[in-house]
């Protein structure tokens, strides 16, 4: 089992320094005069695109050949709802490739779509690299390769609960087996040592299908982050998607206080007068940090650790030499299984802290 | 900057992709998966609980074999005790009953003895009496055919009479 599991984590490295080798000699072979920028090289790996590219062979040659899935764009302009697939690009993110669609022009700049101004055929750019003469859509509501992955993992998550789940109807003596053996203590984990605890004995129950979602919702894309075929799916790591979890977190949280935790929030009981004016601030500053906490500690995390995984295997072509690779694999392999473990306690730490919020709003006076 | 933007629409599809999870998890996966836990829970908590009762009954019941026991034995105990004083009580009896029927045998015996010798001595003294009349009646005869002598009788008679 063990060395399965070795082996499964020293493919994955593999498959990370081949993807990224490919990478970087288009940078080399691109021209000389081209340097290879790590920064942008690790910024496009972190965030989100429109396509789910995975690799590239024969790179610039002139059979190249791009393995990519294509996704669609959705975006909402003034002219109504456009969409088209996103190899429509053909894999540019310069804002070359116009792409004409219900007579308006989209552009793609670093992996953001651009409606090009009426009369505009070329994109012109400020100093910074921002367009001068585009402007986003009103609302982009394209399926990008998070969201893609996002939904990957919904389905292995569904395909997983839901035949645990049928275990459990199946057999009348309710033994675990098969999946439901793997599932039922992690279950049975989140409900013993994270909802009774932090909530209470009595009111934990309600809680308990946000706070097990949250946790395999996570820790999936958290370990699907980790897999470097799909390119750094990073989105656990992107903070559109900590901020949505944390706001709900925020919003069961405000629904579920009671008379006690609003109380200690506006007119904190048993100290002087002045102390409670005093506090009433900070209390509600409080109030809005634990969430905003929430969302930057999974989101910097997780994009902390590939960003350290990518910078690692930059080295590389940092020093231009292939005597570089051992090291750099040796350290991303370091890097990658303590991931490994970050993946879980960054889930178990979103589920136990959002369950410390709502022990402490439904909390009962006890003085 | 851009990284720690969050986009309008991953924020949007996250909520909507979050939110259809939840709930389907919720209704066909953590309801049922949880209430199969929790009654196996209750299940294994019941099983214990009866398990315990059951060993509870069996040392009553044991409890209650090892008293019926004791108070088998102590009967037994008693029978034969009873048993015992009984056979005592019955020789004793049967000695006492020999004895007086002994003593009562050996009274009649001499009650009859007493009554075989008083019919004797009865008879001996009539027999004495008739052989005495018959002696005295020869004698008287003889005497009697002797003047002399019936004189001398009356004159002795007469003397010891006086003398009386």
């Amino acid at each position: 089992m063990t060395l399965s599991t070795f082996k499964r984590l020293a493919l994955t490295v593999l498959f990370l320094s081949v993807s990224l080798v490919g990478f970087a000699r288009d940078s080399k072979e691109g021209g000389d005069d081209e340097k290879f920028d790590p920064k942008e090289m690790i910024l496009h790996h972190v965030k989100d695109a429109y396509g789910m590219h995975i690799a590239t062979l024969n790179q610039g040659k002139e059979n190249e050949f791009h393995i990519t899935i294509p996704l669609p764009v959705i975006v909402y302009t003034d002219k109504g709802l456009t969409t088209f697939s996103s190899s429509a690009f053909h894999h540019d993110y310069h804002g070359h490739e116009i792409v004409e669609r219900n007579g308006q022009r989209f552009v793609n700049v670093h992996e953001k779509v651009y409606v090009l101004d009426e009369g505009a055929s070329e994109v012109t750019f400020d100093a910074e690299g921002h367009p001068t003469n585009a402007h986003r859509p009103k609302f982009d509501l394209s399926i990008t390769r998070n969201v893609f992955m996002m939904w990957v993992s919904i389905a292995v998550l569904l395909l997983i609960f839901l035949s645990a789940a049928r275990r459990y109807k199946k057999s009348d003596e309710y033994v675990p087996s098969g999946i439901a053996s793997f599932v039922e203590p992690l279950i049975v984990f989140v409900r013993d040592e994270i909802a009774k605890p932090m909530i209470g004995e009595h009111k934990y129950k309600k809680y308990m299908p946000y706070l097990l979602t949250i946790f395999f919702f996570i820790w999936i894309n958290n370990i699907f982050g980790l897999i470097p075929i799909l390119n750094g799916a990073n989105v656990s790591g992107n903070i559109a998607f900590t901020f949505t979890l944390a706001a709900i977190t925020f919003i069961i949280t405000t629904f579920s206080g009671n008379k006690h935790y609003w109380q200690h929030i506006f007119w904190m009981p048993g100290v002087p007068v002045p102390m409670k004016i005093f506090l009433m601030p900070i209390e509600i500053i409080g109030m809005f940090v634990k969430p905003i906490s929430l969302m930057i500690r999974l989101f910097a995390n997780i994009t902390a650790g590939h960003v350290i995984i990518l910078a690692l295997m930059s080295l590389i072509f940092v020093f231009k030499t292939e005597a570089m690779a051992p090291v750099s694999v040796a350290f991303s392999l370091f890097i990658t299984v303590i991931e490994i473990v970050v993946t879980a306690i960054q889930a178990y730490i979103f589920t136990i802290l959002s369950a410390l919020y709502f022990g402490m709003a439904t909390e009962e006076a006890h003085h | 900057m851009d990284l720690i933007t969050p986009e309008f629409g991953l924020v949007f599809w996250t909520l909507i992709t979050f939110l259809v999870l939840l709930f389907i998890l919720r209704k066909f996966a953590w309801n049922p998966i949880l209430g199969a836990v929790s009654e196996r829970e209750e299940g294994i908590k019941d099983a214990l609980a009866s398990a315990e009762k059951a060993r509870q009954e069996m040392e009553n019941l044991q409890a209650d074999n090892e008293r019926i026991l004791q108070e088998a034995r102590a009967e037994r105990e008693a029978m034969l005790k009873d048993a015992r004083e009984m056979k005592a009580k019955m020789i004793a009896d049967a000695k006492d009953e020999a004895q007086s029927q002994a003593s009562k045998m050996i009274e009649q015996a001499q009650a009859a003895i007493e009554s075989e010798k008083k019919a004797a001595m009865a008879e001996l003294k009539s027999h004495v009496a008739g052989l005495s009349i018959e002696i005295a009646e020869k004698v008287v005869r003889d005497e009697l055919s002797n003047k002399d002598k019936q004189l001398k009788l009356v004159e002795n008679m007469l003397g010891e009479t006086t003398l009386n």
